[in-house]
């Protein structure tokens, strides 16, 4: 059972999953203030998407328990745990292709808003800099519009938490730079400021953009901490690298 | 061909092929949200008819029997999603395939045992069977009703889908269940606005088949069932709009082929029909309007 919870925090507590007898979760235990963008790494295989999937509610886990805030979400069905406060976005993008761009926001802004929703959806709209495509269906966007499109339909539920699964994958550098900056502006905004968690195979990336980062490797924990604890973690450097004798980026 | 005879052939077209927009829209519907053909949709225009014949044997006026029947549909879909779909909805495709067959022989067997296995009249107003003139051109008023109450429908459907939240929802969910309820768009309601919009549309189509035969039958609902897959399938599995077209090409193939074909062939207007459908999935097989890179529509 979980400790006196802060407020608006994922707390995901000794999660384990298995797929016919591959362990893809073992034991993890890691918890996502709000305000906070918490990176999360792993090699390929590691599990990292399997526990979003579980903390959006997309699949139950085998045992363990995940809090939002003082509300235990493990059992909850994936719509419910959206309405409570927990966002994502994919790694392979899944906009609504034949929406338009407004559309797409508005999926998201209606399941929280009652009034107003227009209102909130052109304000996500201006924020994203996506007014010029309001009109346009969401598949006919260049790809890196798409994936900023992606981040304001999932923030138009007013999450509390987001998470964000590989949002630099496919992106060129400039695009990448891009969305850095449109993340780190999502924390810092006052009215859609939230906490975050972030997947991404962009060490670099994770790197400058991170408070803490949770590594992951064959499912299991093997290090948390700060960018720079993580980044000369033996551990870390040996599952990224093999060896211990060279560095991450 | 005299453009009068062309004109009244077109008029029967959009006629009948408003009615087979309707029924494939209806199964459309929940094969979007679902992802699932639903076999019981065809008994819900029987059980359209059925109550139909209940109240215009009690001398309630057909109009009234009509509103009475399009409701009764609309309650019985949602019915039916409660009790045969909704405990399964974890399960695989196969099993919910099999309940739907379920539903429908129970349905045509209670029909069979309680009222009666042969054929039960439906009397109709006589002014269906009217024509009205203009000129040289003459129009049957029932082609023209069906083609009204079919569009009227449809129109009002399309304002619903593209207007309100709860369209949004539903386009979100037929295209993407999953993401769509991680957006927080509430899966049961969704689902259960589906099926009713599902037995709505089976019962406005129910209404005018009815008005067509002028009979009631218990296996009545296999050929709008088949018409409306065979429209879906042309259309594009999965594909809302993509239906209703597919219902208007399906109906302008099988009249076409009853002018077109010679008196000795009209016997198979059917069957070449079918060879038509063939022959347009043979060239299109995705159907006429494609649905991307494996998403539903």
């Amino acid at each position: 059972m979980a400790d006196s919870p802060a407020l608006s925090d994922v707390r995901v507590i000794n999660i384990s999953k298995s797929f016919s007898g591959l362990q893809a979760l073992s034991k993890v235990s890691l918890t996502v203030p709000t305000g906070i963008i918490w990176g999360l790494i792993g090699p390929n295989g590691s599990g990292k998407t399997t526990l979003l999937n579980v903390i959006s509610g997309v699949l139950p886990p085998d045992s363990g328990e995940v809090w939002l805030s003082d509300t235990n979400i493990t059992a909850l069905a994936s719509d419910r745990i959206a309405r409570l406060g927990i966002a994502r976005t994919f790694q392979t993008i899944r906009l609504f292709k034949r929406l338009t761009v407004s559309e797409n926001v508005e999926a998201g802004v209606m399941t929280v808003e009652r009034g107003a929703i227009d209102h909130r959806v052109a304000d996500l709209l201006e924020r994203f800099g996506l007014t010029e495509w309001a009109s346009t269906p969401a598949g006919s966007l260049p790809y890196g519009i798409q994936r900023r499109l992606e981040i304001a339909r999932a923030l138009g539920t007013r999450p509390k938490i987001l998470l964000l699964d590989e949002p630099a994958a496919g992106l060129n550098e400039s695009e990448s730079e891009d969305l850095l900056s449109v993340i780190q502006g999502v924390r810092s905004d006052k009215e859609y400021g939230c906490g975050m968690l972030v997947i991404d195979h962009d060490l670099r990336l994770i790197m400058r953009l991170c408070d803490q980062i949770h590594v992951l490797n064959e499912g299991r924990t093997i290090a948390e901490g700060t960018p720079q604890e993580v980044r000369n973690h033996p551990a870390v450097i040996e599952a990224y690298l093999g060896h211990q004798n060279q560095a991450l980026p | 061909m005299t453009p009068e005879l062309l004109t009244q052939q077109f008029i029967n077209a959009l006629s009948l092929g408003s009615i087979y927009a309707l029924l494939a829209l209806g199964l459309a519907m929940v094969f979007s949200v679902l992802g699932m053909l639903n076999f019981a949709f065809g008994e819900l225009v029987t059980v359209t008819g059925y109550v139909m014949f209940w109240l215009v044997a009690a001398q309630t006026s057909f109009v009234t029997a009509a509103i009475a029947g399009v409701l009764f549909a609309t309650l019985a879909s949602m019915l039916i999603e409660q009790i045969a779909f909704r405990p399964l909805r974890r399960a695989p495709f196969v099993t919910l395939l099999f309940s739907s067959f379920a539903v429908a022989v129970i349905i045509q067997n209670l029909i069979r045992q309680l009222v009666s296995p042969r054929p039960q009249g439906v009397p109709v107003p006589n002014v269906f069977d009217e024509v009205w003139r203009f000129g040289t051109f003459q129009v049957g008023v029932l082609p023209m009703i069906t083609l009204g109450v079919g569009l009227v429908s449809l129109g009002l459907l399309a304002a619903f889908l593209q207007r309100t939240s709860w369209g949004l929802a539903i386009r979100a969910a037929a295209l993407d269940f999953e993401v769509a309820r991680l957006m927080g768009i509430r899966a049961n309601r969704v689902i259960a606005l589906a099926f009713a919009i599902s037995g709505f549309l089976a019962g406005v189509a129910g209404v005018l088949w009815v008005a067509r035969r002028g009979t009631v039958t218990p296996d009545m609902g296999f050929v709008p069932i088949l018409k409306a897959f065979i429209a879906v399938v042309i259309g594009g599995l999965g594909n809302l709009w993509g239906a209703v077209l597919g219902g208007f090409v399906l109906a302008f193939l099988e009249i076409g082929l009853e002018v077109l074909l010679p008196n000795e062939f009209r016997p198979f207007t059917e069957a070449f029909a079918l060879i038509a459908v063939v022959i347009i999935l043979y060239v299109r097989p995705q159907g006429l309007i494609s649905t991307q890179s494996g998403e539903r529509v």
